[in-house]
């Protein structure tokens, strides 16, 4: 299925209007924040935001909120679930006439990666099952970061949180490796998935444009540098996202029921250089570099990338 | 107005078609299934208007009932036992939410031993949560109480969810004969659903269930849940009130049954209360004078009925169908609590423990409790609570033993 993609060609391209004012609860320079930000600019404002438990839980506290649109918090586990009481209520409500069609509504699920790669699995892969007309809009900062960064399953290789510390029997940090959310979700074959950075606003919008065209489950997964647990300083969250696309790290890519495509192809700067910019890969460098570690995080870099690029 | 042989769950499910709900997320729990069969095959051949969806666990179903009702919609739904637990952290979310849903527990005792047959230890652990909680004895009483929890639950005084009780196989497969009322009669009983304080639409956005910071703030939510389901005693009884002026039953909190010149009363709830209404008419035939009260309303719990209704009793037996281990009947301490400033107090309050995972209450048993009344009179001293276990219970455990080969003597055996 082909779908006219590129309306965005230029960072001037992108609506001045915002739907999020400034001043919210969350950390200067949260990447996730300013992915949805931008993410708002396409949505528009007719949207109700699904949220779990999590650092964006904190946007919404009585009694203030920091968007022109409708919030509803759920729980931890179950924001999909939330999201298909929503979504039901509107449409029976606009079939028996209860409620006029234009007072519909876009329904956007707001959870960081903890719920979406953890808790909250089981009800996100059910609303993909049923065919769910929502966004999922998943800010992953590699962490459950509101409760002081403790690893998830989304927590990468070789880095360190507060419940994957380097020690002794560790001296690695984190010994798994970060759980494959776009290819979960991808099994599903949704009619739109893809991954976005807030380094890259072009490539984003337009994602959340093709998105648009799709009825059902349209996924994202938002690269979200966390300046408190990453531990860099907030102004360089956009440089070190970059960094993370430019080495390979994180591909910047799209599924049309199933069918991926990367979208950019990264100039594979060396890994080193993303690592070097935060605190929580500290350890590989420092009192000794550990070159085994290092050298398997650019191992896996390269394996996913030799897959994709060969085909 | 039709008269028909309806189970239990096909009241309820009669109850949701009748209240014209909008909306039934369903997740299927035996003995609760054939609430969610029956709606799902009205709503696909069009008998109801109203959206069906199959979720996946409890969960996922109270968040989705809860969201729905929060975006406008008229929901019911169903579950029992395992199924409440497992959605239970839900229940405190709806409630916070002042979403006014309605949904039907199915009682069954919970696992481990997984079992199937009922005791109230499930819905009874839903108490703190800020549900409206009615327990009901007959089929007619479900249907009759689920027309009955809209009006109450949408109430601007109360806004609350409702939680309704019946058991499980007792009134869940069991057939009685049940009045369907007409649709013109629910009609003129209860309005359309059109909320005020909750909805989602585009033209007028609202937060919705959003976070507090601060105990000052947290408590004054948690008040107002408190106060709204205090409010619920008297929307009940005016609810009950129009109930029986277009419908002719009447329904109040609490049930008197023989009442009036008793001397020892049996507090009992739910469909074993027929067990209890049996054993006091023979009591009565005797000469006892024993009376019967059935709690309907649980939540809120309606002490000042109580007292009412209990003052100058000379003994008050509650069997509690739950068992708080460690502690005894949950109910128990409501009842002494209603009773404590009571001037005018029954002389002994007793405890007992029975009809747990749907076990029998026999007359022996009955027989036993009002004779442990009498005796607690008598010499002034009132026994701790009872664990009601007939020889015939035990007779059953060992049958079981003896048709595995295990004879209690196999037993010792294996023992030494």
């Amino acid at each position: 299925m082909s779908v006219k993609s590129v309306v965005y060609k230029k960072f001037k391209d992108i609506s001045k209007d915002e739907h999020i004012s400034p001043g919210t609860a969350l950390c200067a320079g949260c990447g996730g924040l300013l992915a949805l930000r931008l993410a708002y600019k396409v949505l528009g404002k007719n949207v109700v935001i699904v949220n779990a438990a999590g650092c964006f839980t904190l946007l919404s506290v009585y009694p203030y909120s920091p968007f022109s649109s409708s919030w509803m918090y759920t729980a931890m586990a179950c924001a999909p679930a939330g999201a298909q009481g929503i979504r039901d209520a509107l449409d029976i409500l606009i079939k028996k006439g209860k409620l006029k069609s234009e007072e519909n509504l876009k329904v956007v699920v707001l959870t960081g990666d903890g719920t979406a790669n953890d808790i909250g699995l089981q009800s996100t892969s059910a609303a993909i099952y049923r065919g769910l007309d929502f966004y999922y809009f998943c800010y992953d900062n590699e962490a459950y970061s509101n409760t002081g960064f403790q690893m998830s399953s989304a927590t990468p290789y070789g880095s360190r949180t507060s419940t994957s510390l380097p020690g002794e029997i560790n001296p690695q940090g984190t010994a798994q490796k970060k759980k494959d959310l776009f290819e979960i979700w991808r099994a599903h074959k949704p009619p739109y998935l893809a991954t976005v950075s807030p380094s890259d606003p072009v490539d984003l919008s337009n994602k959340f444009e093709k998105a648009s065209k799709f009825k059902g489950p349209k996924l994202f997964i938002a690269l979200s540098p966390c300046p408190p647990g990453w531990s860099f300083d907030s102004t360089n969250s956009v440089n070190i996202a970059r960094l993370a696309v430019q080495t390979g790290i994180w591909p910047l890519k799209e599924a049309v029921y199933g069918e991926v495509k990367h979208t950019v192809i990264p100039k594979f700067k060396p890994v080193e250089e993303y690592l070097g910019t935060q605190n929580r890969y500290a350890h590989l460098f420092n009192p000794v570099k550990q070159v085994d570690v290092i050298n398997n995080i650019k191992k896996d870099v390269e394996q996913y990338w030799k897959r994709y690029l060969e085909v | 107005m039709v008269k028909e042989m309806l189970t239990g769950n096909y009241a309820a499910a009669w109850g949701a078609r009748l209240s014209e709900v909008d909306y039934v997320p369903a997740f299927p729990i035996t003995p609760q299934t054939e609430i969610i069969e029956t709606l799902s095959q009205w709503i696909n051949d069009g008998e109801m208007n109203a959206k069906f969806t199959n979720m996946d666990s409890e969960h996922s179903m109270i968040t989705a009932a809860g969201t729905a009702s929060a975006t406008g919609a008229r929901v019911f739904a169903a579950t029992s036992s395992q199924g409440l637990l497992y959605g239970y952290e839900m229940l405190y979310n709806v409630t916070g939410w002042r979403v006014p849903l309605v949904l039907v527990n199915v009682s069954r005792g919970l696992s481990a031993p997984i079992t199937l047959e009922p005791d109230h230890n499930d819905v009874l652990s839903a108490r703190d949560s800020g549900f409206i909680q009615i327990h009901a004895e007959t089929c007619q009483e479900v249907l009759d109480t689920i027309l009955m929890a809209y009006r109450i639950a949408e109430d601007e005084r109360v806004l609350l969810p409702v939680l309704i009780n019946m058991d499980g196989f007792y009134l869940s497969f069991t057939r009685e004969s049940v009045e369907i009322p007409d649709k013109d009669a629910v009609s003129r009983f209860l309005p359309e659903y059109n909320p005020k304080h909750a909805f989602f639409k585009a033209s007028n956005p609202m937060s919705q269930g959003v976070a507090v910071l601060g105990g000052s703030v947290y408590s004054y939510f948690k008040y107002q849940v408190h106060l709204a389901s205090l409010n619920a005693l008297t929307v009940h009884n005016e609810v009950a009130v129009d109930f029986k002026r277009i419908f002719g039953r009447s329904y109040s909190a609490i049930e008197a049954f023989r009442m009036d010149d008793a001397d020892y009363v049996i507090i009992m709830s739910n469909s074993f209360a027929v067990k209890g209404k049996s054993a006091v008419n023979k009591f009565r035939e005797m000469g006892l004078k024993v009376g019967l009260l059935r709690l309907r309303l649980i939540r809120p719990f309606p002490y000042k009925e109580l007292r009412r209704l209990l003052s100058g009793k000379r003994a008050v037996a509650v069997i509690d169908q739950n068992i708080s281990p460690g502690a005894g009947g949950i109910l128990f301490n409501y009842i002494t609590t209603a009773l404590y400033h009571e001037p005018d107090r029954p002389e002994a309050i007793l405890s007992f423990i029975g009809g747990l995972g749907g076990k029998d209450i026999s007359h022996t048993e009955f027989n036993h409790i009002v004779g442990e009344m009498g005796k607690s009179i008598e010499i002034g001293v009132v026994p701790e609570t009872q664990l009601l276990y007939t020889k015939g219970d035990l007779e059953q455990i060992n049958n079981l033993l003896n048709i595995a080969g295990k004879t209690s003597e196999g037993v010792e055996r294996l023992r030494n």
